[in-house]
């Protein structure tokens, strides 16, 4: 039986004296969704980025892919892909030359760069700089990016802003449930994001809310996040 | 915990104090060049080392901070490098009183350990403006233990570059300092050496005990407002 | 390691050919300093201590600008959460940059130290160039090894502009006054470098103790 995507237990994240998060307990199994729900300033980036091994617990456990953080936070780097609001490209290089530097920090063969840019349908865009594309185009090439090591699970971070339907239908199979992948997915859409996933979690203050089946959350109950 | 032992270390700085400044006044003997004010010496000396021992010391703290993740080591590295900037503003002027004393000037080049010195307490004086730029907590903690760190292994290589720079370019005026000293010089200057390190060590467990106690009363506040 | 470091310097001389950032502004700082030095010391040719101090200098006050600017990119452009999810020893930044910086002060150096004995040098350049070369050599190692920590220590500062300088320009205080004594006879128009193996030693040591004290505490700086 394969490892869990995610297992949180009590997680905890401070920033000085606030409280980030706190007893956070979340558990995801391959190929699952997760959605993550609350207002803005609840910890959901705070989660993505622990989960993506940028920030250490302070106290609980957290393990990625099987590997416990942060102690073996190098296992789990290359299978874990990150799409947060920063498009995490130089703007100075071309989508190529970025995707180029991001296999070489992966280990990638360089040929996936390219059948890549094909896949996000910036092949004809790809040796523009980046500071040259649309906010649309660098959404598309951050997809590309967060993908481009065939990652097993997908921690995702608004990832439709910027995209008109056309582009979100042509990434769903790199990033969509239909990728395969397990994916953590913040969003403030919470009908749609209610819709995608198998397990919702609910953040407020850095406290969890809820955490359970997507079916089994009521959109009012959701909505009173926000409030 | 730190107030443990505070008693006995003060009670035991002011005897030993005491006894020191007595010794400095009335036991050295007066120097025949410089008079009275070559005493300044007696004292300028002493803080000198314990200070550049107290940079080393917040460097060693930095390092187990580094490596332990406990936060508390890293108080102990600032409160090492607090007083010593402190202990160095005193040295810096004693040395510029001595200066002119000895030499009418109340700046030497020549004399390599106070240059060496002047450029070691303008690096830490870095220090307070990293530290508090950073404001997130636990990286504060962190880039000024790495500051700690780097800056405490820069101290005795400074001395070294400095010294050699004087001793080719300049010869060495001064002979007091390393030379060989008589009897009732060489223990009014141990004795110094020792009221000084008892001092900071005082100072140091002073602020300490002080910076844990507001430190908890923060945190009680915090679990107070909480359960509000 | 080494292929990371690679790939991160490949990354980083790119951006840099491109928006000719760093290096362009390096050089002309150092000859418009030149001519300042001109101007303020009145006088129209320099050699020995002068000229060593002169150029050693006004090459130290350059470097503090190529250190400002050496995590500009990342800090401006998200690129470090890019390498930190990145399955690589983050030790390979910091040797990319040093090495960045390294190369940086070479090429800054082939401009300013010709324009240095153009401008204000009184005796010939070329017989002091076998010392020369080496000591800038040595003494761009350290810089760099130190520049590259020290713009890692400054990256997430406030008031960074500020802090750069100050925390550089003691620690290379050693660097300066071997690199200066060394070069001061050969300025002279004497071709003796006196005490010259000294001098390299102290150099080296001070380059050997700050790469591996660098290298033991980077990875602390990145990891939150």
């Amino acid at each position: 039986m394969k490892t869990p995507a995610l297992e949180l237990n009590s997680l905890a994240r401070r920033y000085g004296d606030r409280v980030a998060l706190v007893d956070v307990t979340v558990r995801l199994e391959r190929g699952q969704t997760l959605a993550v729900l609350g207002a803005n300033g609840a910890g959901k980036t705070t989660l993505l980025r622990v989960v993506a091994g940028l920030l250490r617990p302070h106290a609980g456990q957290a393990r990625v892919l099987g590997s416990a953080l942060p102690e073996e936070a190098w296992a789990m780097r290359g299978r874990v892909g990150y799409l947060g609001h920063d498009p995490l490209l130089y703007r100075e290089l071309t989508g190529r030359e970025n995707l180029r530097y991001h296999a070489r920090l992966h280990g990638v063969a360089l040929e996936r760069v390219d059948r890549q840019l094909v896949a996000v349908g910036l092949e004809r865009r790809g040796d523009e700089p980046v500071r040259d594309l649309s906010k649309g185009m660098v959404q598309r090439l951050a997809v590309a990016r967060a993908t481009l090591h065939d990652p097993q699970l997908l921690l995702l971070d608004e990832p439709r802003a910027n995209l008109d339907p056309a582009a979100t239908d042509a990434l769903e199979p790199l990033i969509g449930r239909s990728s395969g992948r397990a994916r953590v997915l913040v969003t403030h859409d919470v009908e749609g994001g209610l819709a995608e996933a198998d397990v919702a979690l609910g953040l407020r203050g850095g406290e969890q809310a809820f955490c359970r089946p997507a079916r089994e959350v009521d959109i009012t109950t959701a909505r009173g996040l926000y409030s | 915990m730190y107030s443990k032992g505070l008693k006995p270390v003060s009670i035991a700085t002011v005897v030993v104090v005491a006894i020191w400044l007595a010794m400095v006044f009335f036991y050295a003997p007066l120097d025949a060049d410089q008079g009275f004010v070559q005493k300044i010496f007696y004292v300028h000396v002493p803080l000198a080392i314990v200070a550049l021992c107290g940079f080393v010391a917040g460097g060693i703290f930095g390092l187990l901070h580094l490596r332990s993740r406990d936060r508390s080591y890293d108080m102990k590295s600032y409160v090492a490098i607090h007083m010593s900037i402190i202990f160095g503003c005193v040295v810096l002027i004693t040395g510029a009183i001595w200066a002119k004393a000895a030499w009418g000037h109340w700046w030497v080049w020549d004399e390599p350990v106070l240059v060496s010195f002047l450029v070691v307490f303008l690096l830490y004086c870095v220090y307070y403006p990293l530290r508090f730029s950073i404001e997130d907590p636990d990286r504060q903690a962190r880039y000024s233990s790495v500051f700690a760190i780097a800056a405490g292994a820069f101290v005795p290589i400074n001395f070294a570059a400095v010294r050699m720079a004087e001793s080719f370019t300049h010869p060495r005026v001064l002979s007091q300092t390393g030379g060989s000293m008589p009897g009732e010089m060489r223990l009014t200057f141990f004795v110094g050496i020792l009221a000084v390190t008892l001092l900071f060590v005082t100072l140091w467990k002073f602020e300490m005990t002080s910076k844990n106690a507001s430190m908890q009363l923060k945190r009680l506040r915090r679990r107070l407002e909480a359960t509000a | 390691m080494i292929r990371t470091a690679a790939a991160i310097l490949r990354k980083d001389l790119a951006i840099e050919l491109r928006t000719k950032e760093s290096v362009p502004a390096m050089t002309l700082f150092t000859v418009v300093v030149f001519v300042l030095f001109h101007f303020g010391l009145d006088r129209d040719s320099l050699d020995g201590e002068l000229a060593s101090g002169v150029l050693w200098v006004t090459l130290l006050l350059a470097a503090v600008i190529g250190v400002s600017r050496l995590f500009a990119t990342e800090r401006e452009q998200g690129g470090l959460d890019g390498l930190l999810l990145a399955p690589v020893d983050r030790t390979a930044l910091w040797l990319a940059k040093a090495t960045a910086l390294f190369l940086y002060l070479t090429v800054l150096e082939l401009v300013a130290v010709p324009a240095f004995a153009v401008l204000m040098l009184g005796p010939d350049l070329l017989p002091a160039l076998p010392v020369l070369i080496p000591v800038l050599l040595l003494a761009n190692v350290g810089l760099a090894a130190i520049g590259a920590l020290v713009s890692a220590l400054a990256v997430e500062t406030r008031a960074r502009e500020l802090i750069v300088p100050l925390l550089l320009l003691p620690l290379v205080v050693p660097l300066l006054i071997a690199s200066a004594s060394v070069t001061e006879p050969v300025l002279r128009g004497s071709q003796q470098a006196e005490d010259l193996g000294r001098w390299l030693g102290l150099l080296s040591l001070y380059d050997v103790v700050f790469v591996l004290i660098a290298i033991a505490v980077f990875d602390f700086l990145l990891d939150d």
